[in-house]
């Protein structure tokens, strides 16, 4: 699915499911808001501007892949997926609730629109390696995408598949590391610093692309030269702000994994539609 | 019951043949395909083996994601590695989605010998087990080894096929009638059943004439499907028997015992005596001198049943109020 938005539009696009983001955590009364922010844009950029896919059609084989590692942050990839018509919109505000399709983290038996479930960090690359090998092996020309957490490098099974990728020269494989600079317990350089990360992957034999994770255009253009680099799998380093939109959220550890009451939530409002 | 065939050597030749049947099999391996034996499969069908490198989480994972794209996969490594090392890729990655992957581990139990207890697994059938969607399966022999790896390609959804370094006799004939939630009666009796699988088909045979010398009827079944266990063959077993003992490669706690408890605890009680590795690690050695001093011999399995049969004469029950 391609549509045909400007940068305008599509930044419009990013501000109403941020909105829509924060009304359904509000909602479900947990779920992870920061992480949730600072991917939006990178989703909404994919599954609008560069993922070949079809929401009628959503198990059709030649489609390309995508892969939520850092399962956490679903509720961004849930309205991603309602907007493109997966499923209807009324299903966000069932987050988390029992007997919802939109289960705490990613449940590919439930939801309409995933490739595979996730929510145990570190296996998401393993997996999108799995579908890029598949792929090649029926000479299939889908591509493959996987959305990691800055944290989440720390796992060392991200390594592994790094490593796998690099052997198997997998092009067809494109990761991206959301770079919010946060995990739960603090700063990723004080927890355990993964830089330096580019050179990490570098060395693991990757293509690595850098942008500005928040910028419609930084990020169409990283995808676009993922795409076009041949012989080794790409990552997109992307510079992000966690809790980006909603100022008090912004670059605050403690919105990690908290959702916001009604009074927090009306306020977000107000900055999202003034901004 | 001529040739000794260890079961790991069933898989790879079964893994060789399905491999020019069905084009859609994917073969997996983290360094051990010399020892898990799909080298086999490797050199012949080089497109469908995948090398990952001595990274089981990694390899795990990786299977799930080739699953997705419409492939059955057979991840192989050692029992130890597959059912401990990548327990939580199995369980999220592979079970959760129910997804094609084959999870088949070589060098299972106290017969690994010499390597010692890094590597002699003795949890993986309770690992396994508890996993929803997750089918197990504990093959004796040649035969239903290589039964096993055809089951495991025709089942949709996850498999645990759990496979010996050790050659072992062959108990069953081609042609014998296996399925997946099935079992084999091996030897008719009225005192006592024994419910054996993998390894210790073996010594239960030997248990049975042992018995059989003190003039007691024992019954066996080769219970190589642990999940889905043949509930209608244990619970016949125990209302016609009125004694059980069970016989694994496994500790005690969890494996095929654990299962059979489970059952009859809820349905018929009767008295079960497990026997298997008791709660401990193992330690190098011959496999028949670890086999003696962890007690999964011949002796061990019939002196288990006189317990259990000594236990429904004394009718040590609650009494009826
Ligand atoms: C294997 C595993 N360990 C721990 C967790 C708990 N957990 C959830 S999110 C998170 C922090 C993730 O940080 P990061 O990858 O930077 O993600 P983001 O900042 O984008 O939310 C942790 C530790 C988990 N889901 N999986
Ligand atoms: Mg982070």
């Amino acid at each position: 699915m391609f549509r045909n938005l400007n940068e305008g539009q599509l930044r419009a696009k990013t501000k109403e499911l941020r909105t829509k983001i924060l009304k359904m955590l509000c909602e479900a009364g947990s779920g992870h808001s920061g992480g949730s922010l600072s991917s939006i844009d990178i989703l909404t950029v994919l599954y609008n501007k560069v993922m070949n896919h079809d929401p009628k059609n959503p198990k059709y084989p030649g489609r390309d892949r995508f892969v939520l590692s850092k399962g956490h942050v679903c509720p961004a990839l849930y309205v991603v997926l309602a907007d493109c018509g997966y499923f209807d919109e009324s299903h966000l505000m069932t987050l988390r609730k029992y007997g919802s399709i939109l289960q705490g983290h990613p449940y590919m038996h439930k939801t309409p629109g995933l490739d595979v479930s996730s929510g145990s960090l570190g296996q998401g690359l393993s997996v999108a390696v799995g579908m890029a090998l598949g792929a090649r092996m029926d000479k299939g020309n889908q591509r493959v995408y996987c959305l990691m957490g800055d944290g989440e490098q720390q796992e060392g099974q991200i390594w592994e598949a790094a490593m796998a990728a690099g052997h198997y020269k997998l092009d067809n494989l494109c990761g991206i590391v959301d770079q919010n600079r946060l995990q739960i317990d603090g700063f990723v350089k004080d927890v355990m610093n993964i830089e330096p990360l580019a050179d990490k992957w570098t060395a693991f034999n990757w293509n690595v692309i850098r942008c500005d994770g928040h910028d419609m255009s930084s990020i169409e253009n990283a995808f676009a030269q993922a795409a076009a680099f041949k012989g080794k799998p790409s990552v997109i380093i992307a510079d992000t702000v966690k809790g980006k939109g909603v100022s008090f959220m912004e670059n605050k550890c403690n919105w990690h994994g908290v959702a916001p009451n009604k009074e927090q939530l009306e306020t977000a409002m107000c900055e999202l539609e003034c901004d | 019951m001529a040739d000794m065939v260890a079961t790991r050597v069933a898989y790879g030749k079964a893994l060789e043949e399905l491999g020019g049947r069905y084009g859609d099999i994917v073969v997996m391996d983290a360094d051990l395909s010399k020892s898990t034996m799909t080298v086999g499969f490797a050199s012949k069908y080089p497109d469908r083996f995948v090398q990952m490198g001595i990274a089981e989480q990694d390899m795990m994972a990786t299977a799930a994601g080739i699953a997705t794209m419409g492939k059955k996969v057979f991840a192989s490594t050692f029992a130890v590695f597959a059912a401990g090392r990548a327990y939580d890729q199995v369980r999220n990655s592979i079970a959760y989605g129910c997804l094609n992957v084959k999870v088949c581990a070589t060098h299972a139990g106290l017969s690994v010998g010499e390597d010692g207890a890094s590597h002699q697994m003795l949890e993986d059938i309770a690992l396994m087990r508890v996993l929803p969607n997750m089918s197990v399966l504990c093959p004796a022999d040649a035969t239903s080894a290589g039964w096993a790896v055809e089951a495991a390609y025709g089942h949709d959804g996850p498999v645990y096929v759990r496979l010996g370094r050790a050659p072992v006799p062959v108990y069953h004939p081609e042609g014998t009638a296996f399925s997946i939630g099935g079992s084999v009666p091996m030897a008719k009796g009225g005192d006592v059943t024994i419910i054996a699988c993998g390894m210790m088909l073996g010594p239960a045979l030997e248990a049975v004439g042992l018995l059989a010398d003190q003039g007691i009827s024992a019954g066996l079944l080769d219970m190589y499907s642990i999940k889905p266990l043949d509930e209608g063959a244990v619970l016949k077993a125990a209302g016609s028997t009125g004694a059980v003992v069970t016989a694994e490669e496994h500790s005690v706690i969890g494996g095929l015992g654990g299962a059979v408890c489970e059952l009859l605890s809820g349905r018929l009680p009767v008295p079960v005596v497990r026997v298997g590795v008791d709660d401990v690690f193992g330690e190098s050695g011959k496999p028949a001198q670890l086999m003696v001093k962890y007690g999964l011999t011949a002796a061990d399995i019939a002196g288990a049943a006189l317990r259990a049969i000594g236990m429904k004469r004394d009718a040590i029950r609650p009494q009826e109020v």
